[in-house]
């Protein structure tokens, strides 16, 4: 089964008095266990058909189905405790919560998810240790570097053990070397626990390690290829 | 990890915020305590002085209160010794009933012929031992400032007199020599230009009445007959009554010379029965023993039971005065506090809109986030009330201790300034809850949108 399959999925903007399509007849399946970059230049929709995936976003026509579970017309707090259980989240700009340590930063989803405290502390140490950071697992954010900080999201989004991790150009705001251990980190996260990896970038890196490559632009999907050559398929 | 300490947390991140915030809802608490702790202190004294002077309940003749104060014969209780007996008798009474005693108000012209001045007084025929018992009901914990009746033990002919009647019928004997004008002396003749034998003459006639003889004054009133009838009293003391217009008409003499005075050898009645209570509170429970007894004894004598309420209208209206103060200090404040809190939450929502929609898309629901906010204004607002509370217990101990007073208008003597803030529980519970309550209705709407935020909205916000 596909962790995410969308069809004819349309999503239009309304700005003043002007309609603007954001995403037009998509269908889509996302492979389970890959590595999938949506690809496109800015404005394209990459960011729209990852809300959409999340469901942090509604579609305006069509069906997206999630983890097996038809998501576009779930109540509002249904599909919060979804996305608790099914689906973590990596920010282009962290978002890590800036009053919580590190450690307590990667305990959040779980104690939304209501999983037990003796559990949560295994999950979390075992994560803290993946991302290599149990050494400033009491740290703020504000006292890790940016690199830091993106491995604490990453440990975040993989602690309720989701079906699917979606990532918003989660290089950008790094540099070269720390965005590849980044990305290094996550292939490997996502092959030991063979979860979904759904990535909006631009990033050539990104796109190297993809297994799948999602052409967008202009709202149409305008290519589904495998991975390694980023410039394939573009316009 | 759970929503108070998260809560917590993000209060302590913007500390100055935070203090300001706290601040003004501790200022605005001490504020309003210690202008409830003022009210409660005049309400309760005030209280105090009435139930002390005219008990919690009065049987009355009907129409005697609202008509029958210049003319108690035409109200009198004639059968009043078997009606104080089946009160103080009562059985659903006696566990409530600190005393039930006769009085009877008169008027008349008290004079002190020796010096040539007279002037109208109402007085009130009252059993000595009974009234001092009266004065020493404090259930409300107040300074109390009634000073017992020295006509305990006295002979009947003694009387009790305002100092301004005092001042008045020149007994100067009786006040401070600067607050009395004695009679103006007799013209002194010159004895150098008089014969020896008619200046000695002279200077003997000025000594008699210029020297009167002790504070004797004689009582005129008019008997349940109409005729004027004349006592001979002897003032012992003159008492400050506190407000001038009573001070300068009040006289209390025993029950039987006051009788006397008015019935003659007749039969002696009394114009009120006054019964002091234990509690204010058991005023009703009370006063339907009173009703029923009334109903089965003496339903002939026409009589109707009033409340210290109800005689002594000066104290309802002093209490709905301080409360509509009270309650406008009290609105302001809840007002500035409202608003203060709901600016510091609000700037809190903007600054903090994509954390809001990062715990949206981890799985928070909105009413997690509606929770986190009114957490963090709670928090501000038992924080503010803690504070607020011990801050107002202090500077009420300070007030308390530091012996201001102040005279009120028409009083004539001064009163000190007091607060009741520690012992005013319903005050206390009352501001804090209230405080409580505006902290989570200002925190309600910011909290409201924090939670409706669009999460991809959220996401972008920069």
């Amino acid at each position: 089964m596909h962790p995410v399959s969308l069809r004819q999925v349309g999503k239009t903007y309304r700005l003043g008095s002007v309609d603007v399509p954001a995403l037009s007849d998509i269908t889509l399946d996302i492979r389970q266990g890959a590595f999938t970059v949506l690809a496109g230049p800015s404005g394209s929709g990459k960011t729209t058909l990852l809300n959409l995936i999340g469901c942090i976003d509604t579609p305006d026509q069509g069906e997206i189905t999630v983890a097996g579970h038809q998501v576009q017309s779930m109540p509002d707090d249904a599909l919060s405790d979804f996305r608790a259980r099914h689906i973590g989240f990596i920010f282009q700009n962290f978002n890590l919560i800036p009053v919580l340590s590190a450690r307590e930063n990667v305990e959040y989803p779980l104690v939304l998810a209501g999983v037990a405290a003796s559990e949560r502390h295994r999950r979390v140490q075992a994560l803290l240790d993946a991302v290599g950071l149990s050494d400033r697992q009491h740290n703020l954010p504000a006292q890790l570097s940016g690199g830091q900080r993106q491995r604490v999201a990453i440990a975040r989004a993989l602690a309720t053990a989701p079906r699917l991790v979606l990532a918003d150009e989660p290089t950008a705001n790094l540099d070269s070397h720390t965005g590849a251990d980044i990305i290094t980190l996550m292939r490997r996260l996502q092959r030991e626990q063979d979860v979904s990896f759904v990535f909006s970038s631009h990033d050539p890196q990104v796109h190297a390690e993809a297994d799948e490559i999602i052409f967008i632009r202009d709202g149409r999907i305008t290519g589904i290829e495998a991975g390694r050559d980023t410039t394939r398929g573009q316009a | 990890m759970n929503t108070v300490s998260l809560a917590l947390r993000n209060l302590l991140r913007n500390r100055r915020r935070s203090l300001t915030t706290l601040l003004a809802m501790v200022v605005g608490l001490v504020a309003i305590l210690l202008f409830g702790g003022y009210r409660s202190n005049i309400i309760y004294g005030t209280q105090t002085g009435f139930v002390q002077q005219t008990g919690h309940l009065q049987i009355q003749r009907r129409g005697y209160f609202v008509d029958g104060g210049d003319n108690p014969t035409a109200y009198g209780i004639a059968d009043y010794p078997r009606l104080l007996e089946r009160i103080r008798q009562a059985p659903a009474l006696a566990p409530m009933l600190v005393i039930a005693t006769p009085t009877l108000q008169l008027g008349g012209i008290a004079g002190n012929f020796s010096a040539g001045v007279s002037r109208s007084v109402m007085a009130t025929g009252l059993i000595p031992e009974d009234r001092n018992r009266m004065m020493q009901w404090n259930d409300l914990g107040v300074v109390s400032y009634a000073q017992p009746l020295p006509l305990a033990g006295a002979a009947e002919d003694t009387v009790v007199v305002g100092t301004g009647v005092a001042r008045k019928l020149q007994l100067c004997a009786l006040l401070d020599a600067a607050d009395c004008q004695p009679a103006a002396a007799p013209t002194v003749l010159d004895g150098a230009a008089l014969p020896d034998d008619i200046a000695a003459l002279s200077l003997l006639e000025k000594a008699g009445p210029t020297a009167p003889p002790g504070n004797r004054i004689e009582m005129l009133a008019a008997t349940a007959r109409g005729a004027p009838n004349v006592a001979s009293l002897n003032v012992i003391k003159a008492s400050n009554m506190g407000i001038k217009a009573l001070d300068d008409m009040y006289m209390a003499m025993h029950l039987a010379q006051a009788q006397r005075l008015i019935f003659g050898t007749g039969t002696p009645q009394v114009t009120a029965i006054l019964v002091q209570l234990k509690h204010t509170a058991q005023i009703p429970p009370a006063r339907e023993v009173l009703s029923r007894l009334l109903a089965e004894h003496f339903q002939d004598a026409d009589l109707e039971i009033l409340d210290f309420d109800t005689l002594n209208p000066i104290y309802r209206q002093t209490n709905e005065f301080m409360d509509s103060m009270f309650g406008f200090i009290a609105l302001l404040i809840g007002v500035i506090v409202l608003f203060t809190i709901g600016n510091t939450m609000s700037t809190a929502v903007v600054e903090r809109t994509t954390e809001i929609g990062t715990l949206r898309a981890m799985g928070l629901r909105r009413a997690g986030i509606r929770r986190l906010f009114v957490c963090e204004a709670l928090l501000l607002g038992i924080a503010g009330s803690v504070l607020g509370v011990l801050g107002a217990l202090l500077i009420a101990y300070a007030i308390n201790h530091s012996g201001w007073s102040w005279t009120p208008p028409g009083y004539s003597y001064a009163y000190l300034i007091l607060v009741r803030v520690g012992e005013d529980l319903p005050l206390l519970l009352g501001s804090v809850t209230g405080m409580l309550a505006v902290t989570l209705l200002s925190a309600w709407w910011p909290a409201r949108r924090a939670a409706r935020l669009v999460i991809v909205d959220a996401l972008r916000h920069a």
